[in-house]
């Protein structure tokens, strides 16, 4: 997939976002001519009406009101029709989405991942739900209702290059589109501080075509396959050092909802909010201390061997 | 070498008789010295913080010190440097300004002071038991017990409660003493600009400190008392709307005296009247009831419905006009000036430019979708840094290099002064320029660390190298405060020879102020005395056919 954008706020990949990026482009420029023409009349009134050694004082003028009302009305005119625009725009980049129908995707923000639920009625395979965390799949071209909520406090759900950033209030049901014009990779963040790891609560909304997208969402309906081998004794650990009060991992009757959802972990590149690529040895490290990568994580340090520190790892790379 | 038990007494008794001192002048000044103490103080904690941000990964600060830096730092900025700074000119200048022997209420007046510096203690006092770590505005829940511990932030709300409550004090007497002690003759709209604004500008703090308190106190039941106003089934955007309907104001609270300062320099180095007074007096005003009819464009981003969005983005546009208004008034007392380029003045003219660049970007939050995208990011870091550091510490500098003479009687030294301005706007402008860049491609706020992307590490390392590019002119303008007492050239009443009221005394005027008070008849009572041959009152009314007080043969285009 294609590099990260360098500047997402203005290279859009959204029917929603474009009109954000085109209005964005057009207040800057006209920001940048009121910058320009105040800052030129500056310099040049100062260097022409510099003092050069004249003993009088200059002409009085203490002012003019027909210029003050040129002016005030010159601002007037250029607001109006920078809200008019805005007006415009908004309706275009936020879509009514009403408050019945039935979302495609439940976004909650916790302190401090992301977890993205696919409810049943959208599922095609009719499998249940699907849960997974900080990397969002979306069909690419087609638009998905979105509703954010927040398990805690306040977070703001943000993908530059897909449009608005809209905050996940505790206790308020919060609705937005969610669309992206062709497949790719597109990089988001937490816009709300909201604690010790405001900084990694980063994701990803990865745009694929319908197929694949229907592919990887009926394998993330699926339960977890059975372990064997070492990876068994890694289940049965996991079960045993109580990880399952706040992980679930379907297929191995843990059903913890604090922390992201471990069904199929091994499908997803980074992990902990964007702070670690899930490798092995990442995995590992994270395992035996979870503060050092991330100070402050909800998750506490477990006084593992090593040996166990391997099975765990190999238990969670064998859940794709 | 010890001193001698004599100079050790004298010393000591100055001392007590600085802090039980009611004249407006020491308090003016124990104000300015206590948000000079508390900016130092805030700037360190910027520089720590822009070194944990110089490089991608760094482990300098992690997680809750970082996010206690910027608490500290925002809380300390606000509330600790600027607003002491400010109400330290408004206590220093208003009653010279209008010809007035002190302020209304002097031990009030002392009071104020004393339980703002006590608020500041208090939230230092923070340290001892984890310093606050929810922001300067604090969201609920995350402010609340359950996220927020630490009896940190039950001490920030303390200090916050005390210090608005000195303002608030501070801001009725400022009131009082401009309605009922200026000098026999001088209207309300004969004041020199500073103390309109600043009489402005208390009339602000007097209705938005009190609804921040209020919602501290509410703060603090839900924290000490376990109530449930913003959590535990109370609202989380009940904080937002009360801590905005203050936090708005406050903005203006913070930039109406810099303004007030601005036209002040301006003029008097432009050796012209400011350009249409009225038109900047009145703005002032529509500004004060507009401030607290735009508070919820900071909850842009929170799903308000889209008619209250469109009222306040409306609401927001509508208050740039009184800004602009402002600004162009100041280039046009440019206008056929004769202009001077001394400190005062090169920081009022960096002020007009750095401020219309904030200004520039402030509108574009107004348009509610842009700020759908900028909000909580950097952009909005560059944005308030360039009106409340481009624009009013430029204008405290500008406004300090051009009193300093009247309240000490010696002038800065002018070599230092100059080389600390341009170590300044250079700084100032390589930290916060590139910081627009970052926010439009995609740097929250309020991280302690951020990913490896392109660009994004370069970016900041301009900005953490800029930061103590500026760090070392401030220095700077400190040494030159401290040398500048001893060995300053002698001012003289009025150095600048400005026209106002302040300048009719001595330097430093003695107590009480005034031996004898020049006639005032006019906006400009020294102009009208240097020049008995054309004083500004018998210039032609205002509302005559040449627009205001301008003479037949000093017209722009001459019928």
């Amino acid at each position: 997939m294609s590099a990260p954008a360098a500047v997402p706020v203005l290279q859009p990949a959204s029917p929603l976002a474009a009109p954000i990026t085109h209005l964005t482009v057009f207040t800057l420029a006209l920001g940048l001519a009121v910058f320009l023409a105040v800052t030129g009349a500056t310099l040049y009134f100062s260097w022409k009406y510099r003092h050069r050694g004249a003993r009088s004082e200059p002409p009085q003028l203490f002012g003019n009101a027909r210029d003050e009302v040129i002016w005030m009305v010159l601002a007037a005119l250029l607001l109006t029709l920078l809200f008019a625009l805005a007006w415009w725009t908004m309706n275009r980049a936020d879509p009514h989405t009403g408050q019945d129908g039935r979302p495609d995707l439940i976004v909650t923000g916790h302190q401090w991942y992301w977890e993205a639920s696919y409810p049943r009625g959208s599922n095609p395979e009719g499998q249940g739900v699907a849960r997974t965390a900080n990397e969002i799949h979306i069909p690419a071209g087609r638009r998905m209702l979105v509703q954010l909520q927040s398990a805690d406090v306040i977070h703001d759900l943000w993908v530059p290059q897909l449009g608005r950033k809209l905050d996940a209030v505790p206790g308020q049901n919060g609705r937005l589109w969610l669309q992206a014009d062709r497949p790719g990779r597109y990089l988001g963040a937490c816009a709300e501080f909201c604690g010790a790891q405001h900084a990694w609560m980063r994701f990803t909304v990865i745009a694929e075509p319908e197929a694949s997208y229907r592919a990887w969402l009926a394998r993330q309906a699926r339960p977890a396959a059975a372990a064997t081998g070492p990876a068994a004794q890694g289940a049965a650990l996991l079960v045993r050092e109580g990880c399952g009060e706040c992980h679930t991992v379907r297929g191995l009757g843990t059903h913890g909802t604090v922390g992201p959802d471990l069904t199929h972990f091994a499908s997803r590149a980074t992990f902990a909010g964007g702070a670690l690529r899930r490798t092995p040895a990442q995995v590992r490290s994270w395992l035996q201390d979870p503060q050092r990568a991330k100070p402050g994580t909800r998750m506490p340090r477990y006084p593992l061997t090593q040996e166990q520190l391997t099975q765990l790892t190999t238990y969670l790379e064998t859940l794709k | 070498m010890t001193a001698s038990p004599t100079r050790t007494r004298t010393r000591l008794r100055g001392a007590a008789s600085l802090l039980a001192s009611t004249d407006h002048k020491v308090i003016g000044l124990l104000y300015l010295a206590l948000g000079s103490l508390y900016f130092l103080i805030g700037g360190l904690e910027a520089l720590v913080m822009r070194v944990q941000l110089a490089a991608p990964g760094n482990a300098v600060l992690t997680g809750e010190t970082y996010n206690a830096f910027f608490t500290l730092h925002g809380t300390t900025m606000i509330f600790l440097a600027v607003m002491p700074m400010l109400l330290g000119f408004s206590n220093y200048l208003l009653p010279l300004q209008i010809g007035a022997r002190d302020m209304a209420f002097p031990r009030l007046n002392a009071f104020g002071f004393w339980i703002t510096a006590l608020g500041g203690l208090l939230l230092y006092l923070s340290l001892l038991e984890g310093p606050p770590s929810a922001g300067w505005f604090a969201y609920a829940p995350l402010s609340e017990r359950p996220f927020s511990m630490s009896l940190g932030t039950d001490f920030w709300a303390a200090a916050l409660i005390f210090m608005g409550t000195g303002s608030t004090l501070t801001a009725i007497n400022l009131i009082v003493t401009t309605l009922r002690y200026r000098a026999p003759g001088m209207g309300l709209w004969m004041m020199p600009m500073f103390s309109w604004m600043a009489f402005v500008n208390s009339v602000i703090i007097v209705f938005a400190m009190p609804a921040l308190n209020a919602a501290l106190v509410m703060l603090e039941v839900d924290r000490a008392l376990g109530g449930h106003n913003f959590a535990h089934g109370g609202s989380a955007l009940l904080w937002q709307h009360y801590f905005w309907f203050f936090g708005h104001p406050e903005v203006y609270i913070m930039i109406l005296p810099a303004w007030g300062l601005i036209s002040e320099v301006i003029p008097v180095y432009a050796r012209k009247p400011i350009f249409g007074y009225e038109f900047v007096a009145g703005s002032t005003l529509a500004i004060a009831v507009l401030s607290f009819a735009v508070y919820a464009h900071h909850m842009f981003a929170v799903g308000l419905s889209r008619p209250v969005n469109l009222a306040f983005a409306a609401s927001t546009m509508l208050i740039a006009i009184p800004t602009g208004i402002k600004v162009l008034n100041w280039v046009a007392t440019l206008w056929r000036g004769s202009i001077r380029f001394e400190t005062p003045m090169l920081y009022a003219l960096a002020f007009l430019v750095q401020f219309t660049l904030g200004g520039v970007t402030g509108v574009s939050f107004a348009v509610l979708p842009i700020d759908w995208q900028v909000t909580d990011t950097y952009y909005v870091v560059a944005h308030f840094h360039y009106v409340l550091m481009g624009g009013t510490l430029f204008a405290l500098l500008s406004g300090l290099h051009h009193y300093y003479p009247k309240m000490t009687g010696r002038l800065l030294g002018d070599t230092l002064g100059k080389a600390a301005f341009w170590l300044i706007t250079l700084g100032f402008n390589g930290v916060f320029l590139v910081q627009h860049a970052l926010g439009l491609m995609g740097m929250p706020r309020r991280v302690y660390t951020y990913p490896d992307l392109p660009g994004w590490g370069a970016l900041n390392r301009v900005s953490t190298v800029s930061a103590f590019v500026m760090g070392a002119g401030l220095v700077l303008v400190l040494v030159n405060l401290v040398v500048s007492r001893q060995l300053g050239r002698v001012a003289g009443d009025n150095p600048w020879r400005a026209w106002t009221l302040e300048w009719a005394t001595s330097s430093p005027p003695p107590a009480g102020n005034f031996t004898r008070l020049p006639p005032v008849k006019s906006r400009r009572p020294l102009w009208d005395l240097a020049h008995p041959e054309d004083p500004d009152h018998r210039r032609p009314a205002r509302h005559d056919r040449t627009h205001g007080h301008i003479r037949p043969e000093e017209q722009e285009h001459p019928r």
